[in-house]
């Protein structure tokens, strides 16, 4: 078996008890990069040289006795929407194309404190605006299950280089379902944590009080590992919450015997794929025979939850976008008269169509007169939202859904089409929309042998409980073993 | 202009007043706020807007504000948030201001100023809210080029916004004045008018006295000395009338006063007026507030200038004028204090510092604070008037000496041997040689010429060099010419 087909947990331990060196490692990951790159561009960035010498250092340290982390020398990819000190951070966007942060996001100060390797940064859909990847300005990802469909996004990037042994595990941030529906499309593991969990700083925002940094990995197991070094209080971050920090692999019992599992049936009924609807219901089934007790839940309001989004993401949007002036940083335009003309030309020829419609959408949605009818009402809506979760998590312990109503579709199907598009998140928005915790794992494939994704929801701050149902589901079935042929 | 026409109408105003807090660090950052230094080297990531990065609130900020609020008799708000103020600007990196849009901290306080239209005027706070100021723009005429300075961006800042009660120049001027006075009595802002840490935007309309309607109003911005509030309201007013006076209409828009000429010029218009498109800042939390925290600064607030000068006049004894004056000024009000505790003549301190002292202080244009006269030295000097050692003319002069050099007054008149002469025997020999020596003027005071006296006394002075006590000299003078 091949060094980079292993887990997260294997290799670290195999580093650790110098079965192989970090050397190895970075050499088997990076020559699998250089086989697969050129066909799936997951990756925006290569961080080769600074990853080596990263390696080598641990490698010395480790050889000294010296303790080197709980990913010591395990190499991972980082969404490139999270700020890295002194690598690219473009967002996939022309707007910030040369874009060098002099600073890391807090979850990269804590990887590289547990001696995780940065492989690289991957692509995206431009500023995490998307479902398939397809926005971004730098390049196209793949999907590695079939490369004439998309990979899902916004972090494509991250879910290709996971699903193709291209990294151990991955970053990537989900402000709608940008980590679940990839995840789903690619047959990995994604996890969106409770808002608040993991600290934003250092993410460039697209929408701040939805936008959540989370985890690709291979595995629950790994998934936890990974939540254990980037959960926690930043004070850098005023929204994060201050929960003490947690051994989740603790979590990981082989048991759902008595946990009472929420199905909002009217909220499955339609605009879902049958073969997706099937596996749901199987997944549903196989709950049951693991001792679960399968409750009937409403989610009244679930449905408003993409209308919700459109207006607080964009409108959020709008503002967090304005500051890609042309001014200071990023694309400045070179045919200007004055100063309106620089900032329209920057930003017209900076930006992509998807970016540009949702900064039209969120400067409508907030402008003088339209307020109350869009902004405040979606905000009242979203508190309704929230109340709902509320009801429905005194009937059971954790709610069951499909991560995304289809499988992977091929490229431009849907791009053409964005009211399409948005629907592929029906069922990911809701718990952005509530700052819930949500998790994606494998649940199957349809015919055309695209993989199907399954997502359980839980209670804020109540990671455990949903890693122990993900975990138990992972271990009682088949999907998570079955790799892409790539 | 016709001042009939003038005296028919009543100008309305409103003053948005915008103070710089002299907190240590920015609003969101740990950068110093010290104003003066090299262009951009007072910024970080974080002020200056750069992808990724989150503001954190200064608690020290809030705190400033609601001193504020409690000293100008405001509602303090216990649940209050921080709102986005969208525009694009190069000197504002994010694109938005983080302000205050529907719950401020502070509201519905008032402000009581002397006024030039009735005796005592309440003027109403409609609310008072923290923000975040915006750098600089330089202008390098050389080059041509537009440069951004970020040292001021997040600087901290309150705005406190009037009720439309005001309704002259000198109104606006006491308004602009008392609220300086609370800001330095309560340490909250250094108030350099001219540095900006001061500031305040002007909201004026006229209408035909009686009216009880208001009229269109125009914004003039950004004035930052009191003259200049002054000028603009007189400019803006009478262009307001003379243009309604001439049939023409009042458009709602945006001013600004230029200082140096004296004139006022539109910048926008309300159809220009910029759409901030204000929604909650989701960066930051709700601000909430126990009452307890509250009422620690309510019980921590130090003496304000208007109960001070109540206490001045029951306390001290001085006139409701002397008392406003001291206190207008906390580096005054201190000086008085600790002067008086040194000397316990608060009438002549208090005469000292209104006059000479102030005199000299304009002369060279500093304050009170920076002279090097200290409380202690003002304090000797009455002492030394008060025990009769030296005369008041001599005095302005050891004042003068002190004011110059800081030397203390003892110090001075030792050193110049100015100790005022009071030994009746000496006294006396000096009158009787000036008697002997000024037959004519002796002749002419027993001819009931006045002058004489005086002429007398002078002569006598001048052979003492100034230092006889004046008050022995008349009575021995008298005695002796009678005798």
């Amino acid at each position: 078996m091949d060094l980079y087909s292993l887990s997260l947990k294997d290799i670290a331990q195999k580093i650790k008890s110098k079965q192989v060196t970090i050397k190895e490692v970075l050499d088997s990951v990076y020559s699998r990069i250089d086989e697969k790159e050129e066909v799936l561009g997951a990756y925006v960035t290569l961080t080769k040289e600074a990853a080596y010498k990263k390696g080598e250092e641990l490698q010395k340290k480790l050889d000294a006795g010296e303790a080197i982390g709980a990913l010591g020398g395990v190499p991972i990819a980082i969404k490139d929407n999270i700020c890295t000190d002194g690598v690219k951070t473009t967002c996939a966007s022309r707007m910030l194309e040369d874009f060098v942060p002099i600073y890391n996001a807090t979850v990269v100060d804590r990887l590289e404190k547990q001696g995780a390797i940065i492989l690289g940064k991957t692509n995206m859909d431009e500023f995490a605006m998307g479902s398939s990847t397809e926005t971004s300005y730098i390049k196209k990802t793949k999907n590695a299950w079939n490369t004439e469909h998309v990979p899902g996004g916004s972090s494509g990037g991250s879910a290709v280089a996971v699903s193709a042994d291209m990294a151990y595990a991955a970053l990537g941030s989900d402000t709608g379902g940008s980590i679940r529906q990839p995840a789903s499309y690619c047959s990995v593991v994604g996890l969106k944590p409770t808002y608040g969990l993991v600290s934003r700083y250092g993410l460039i925002a697209y929408a701040s009080s939805l936008d959540q940094i989370g985890t690709f990995a291979k595995n629950v197991e790994d998934t936890a590992l990974m939540l254990n070094v980037i959960a926690g209080h930043d004070k850098k971050d005023t929204t994060s919450a201050c929960i003490k920090e947690k051994d989740y692999t603790k979590a990981l019992l082989n048991d759902i015997k008595n946990k009472r599992i929420g199905v909002p049936d009217a909220f499955v009924k339609d605009g879902i794929n049958e073969e997706v609807k099937q596996a749901y219901d199987n997944g549903i089934k196989t709950l049951e025979d693991l001792g679960a007790k399968i409750v009937h839940i409403d989610l009244d309001y679930a449905k408003y939850s993409l209308a919700t989004y459109y207006i607080i993401a964009t409108a959020e949007a709008s503002s967090n976008l304005g500051r890609y002036d042309g001014i200071r940083y990023g694309h400045r335009s070179e045919d200007f008269e004055d100063l309106i003309d620089l900032y329209k030309n920057s930003r017209t020829e900076g930006f992509g169509e998807e970016v540009k419609r949702r900064i039209m959408l969120g400067t409508y949605v907030l402008s003088s007169g339209y307020y109350d009818a869009y902004y405040k009402r979606a905000q009242c809506v979203r508190t309704l939202i929230i109340e709902d979760f509320k009801k429905a998590f005194e009937k059971c312990d954790a709610i069951v859904i499909p991560t995304a109503p289809h499988t992977a579709f091929k490229f431009g199907e849907k791009s053409t089409n964005p009211l399409e598009m948005y629907l592929e998140d029906i069922y990911t928005v809701p718990v952005n929309i509530a700052g819930l915790p949500g998790i994606s794992i494998p649940a199957g494939f349809d015919s055309k042998g695209m993989p199907i994704g399954i997502q359980f929801i839980s209670n804020y701050f109540t990671e455990e409980n949903l890693l122990q149902i993900a975990y138990t589901f992972e271990q009682n079935t088949e999907f998570n073993n079955i790799k892409p042929n790539i | 202009m016709d001042i009939l026409m003038r005296e028919d109408y009543e100008v309305v105003i409103g003053l948005e007043v915008h103070a710089e807090l002299s907190t240590k660090t920015k609003i969101y950052c740990n950068c110093t706020t010290q104003f003066g230094a090299d262009p951009n080297t007072h910024c970080c990531p974080i002020c200056t807007g750069m992808p990724g990065t989150l503001p954190v609130l200064n608690e020290k900020v809030v705190e400033y504000a609601i001193k504020m609020g409690l000293a100008t008799n405001c509602e303090i708000a216990k649940f209050s948030k921080q709102d986005r103020k969208n525009y694009f600007y190069p000197d504002l990196p994010k694109a938005y201001q983080v302000s205050q849009y529907d719950l401020p901290l502070c509201e519905h306080g008032y402000i009581d100023i002397v006024s030039d239209i009735e005796n005592k005027k309440r003027i109403g706070i409609t609310r008072i809210h923290i923000e975040e100021d915006a750098g600089k723009l330089i202008h390098d005429a050389f080059t041509g080029d537009t440069l951004v300075d970020m040292n001021r961006c997040a600087v901290p800042l309150i705005e406190i916004v009037s009720e439309p009660d005001i309704r002259s120049a000198k109104e606006a001027v006491n308004y602009m004045q008392t609220l300086k006075s609370i800001l330095e009595y309560l340490e909250i802002c250094d108030c350099k008018m001219q540095e900006g840490s001061l500031r305040c935007d002007v909201n004026l309309s006229v209408r035909k006295k009686g009216s009880t309607e208001f009229g269109t109003r125009t914004e003039t911005k950004n004035l930052n000395s009191f003259k200049a509030i002054e000028r603009a309201i007189e400019f803006e007013t009478n262009r307001q009338i003379e243009e309604i006076e001439n049939g023409g209409t009042i458009i709602q828009e945006t001013r600004r006063f230029d200082d140096a000429k004296g004139i006022g010029y539109a910048m926008r218009s309300k159809e220009d007026a910029h759409d901030y498109r204000y929604f909650p800042e989701p960066d930051l939390a709700p601000i909430v507030m126990s009452e307890e925290y509250i009422q620690n600064l309510r019980d921590n607030l130090p003496e304000m200038p208007h109960i001070k000068k109540d206490r001045y006049i029951k306390d001290y004894e001085l006139s409701e004028y002397d008392a406003d004056q001291l206190t207008a000024s906390k580096y005054t009000a201190n000086f008085f204090e600790k002067a008086t505790a040194f000397c316990n003549n608060p009438k002549t301190v208090a005469n000292w510092i209104m006059s000479d002292f102030a005199k000299m202080l304009n002369e060279s244009e500093i304050e009170i604070q920076e002279s090097k006269v200290t409380e202690e030295n003002l304090a000797s000097l009455i002492k030394l008037i008060d025990s009769g050692k030296i005369s008041s003319a001599i005095a302005k002069k050891v004042f003068s000496e002190m004011f110059n050099t800081g030397e203390d007054a003892n110090k001075i008149v030792e050193q110049k041997g100015l100790i005022q002469i009071s030994d009746e025997g000496a006294i006396k020999e000096i009158v009787s040689k000036v008697i002997e020596a000024n037959p004519k003027s002796v002749s002419d005071y027993h001819a009931g010429k006045d002058k004489a006296l005086g002429f007398l006394v002078g002569q006598i002075m001048k052979e003492t060099k100034g230092k006889a006590n004046p008050q022995i000299v008349n009575k021995l003078l008298i005695e002796l010419l009678n005798s």
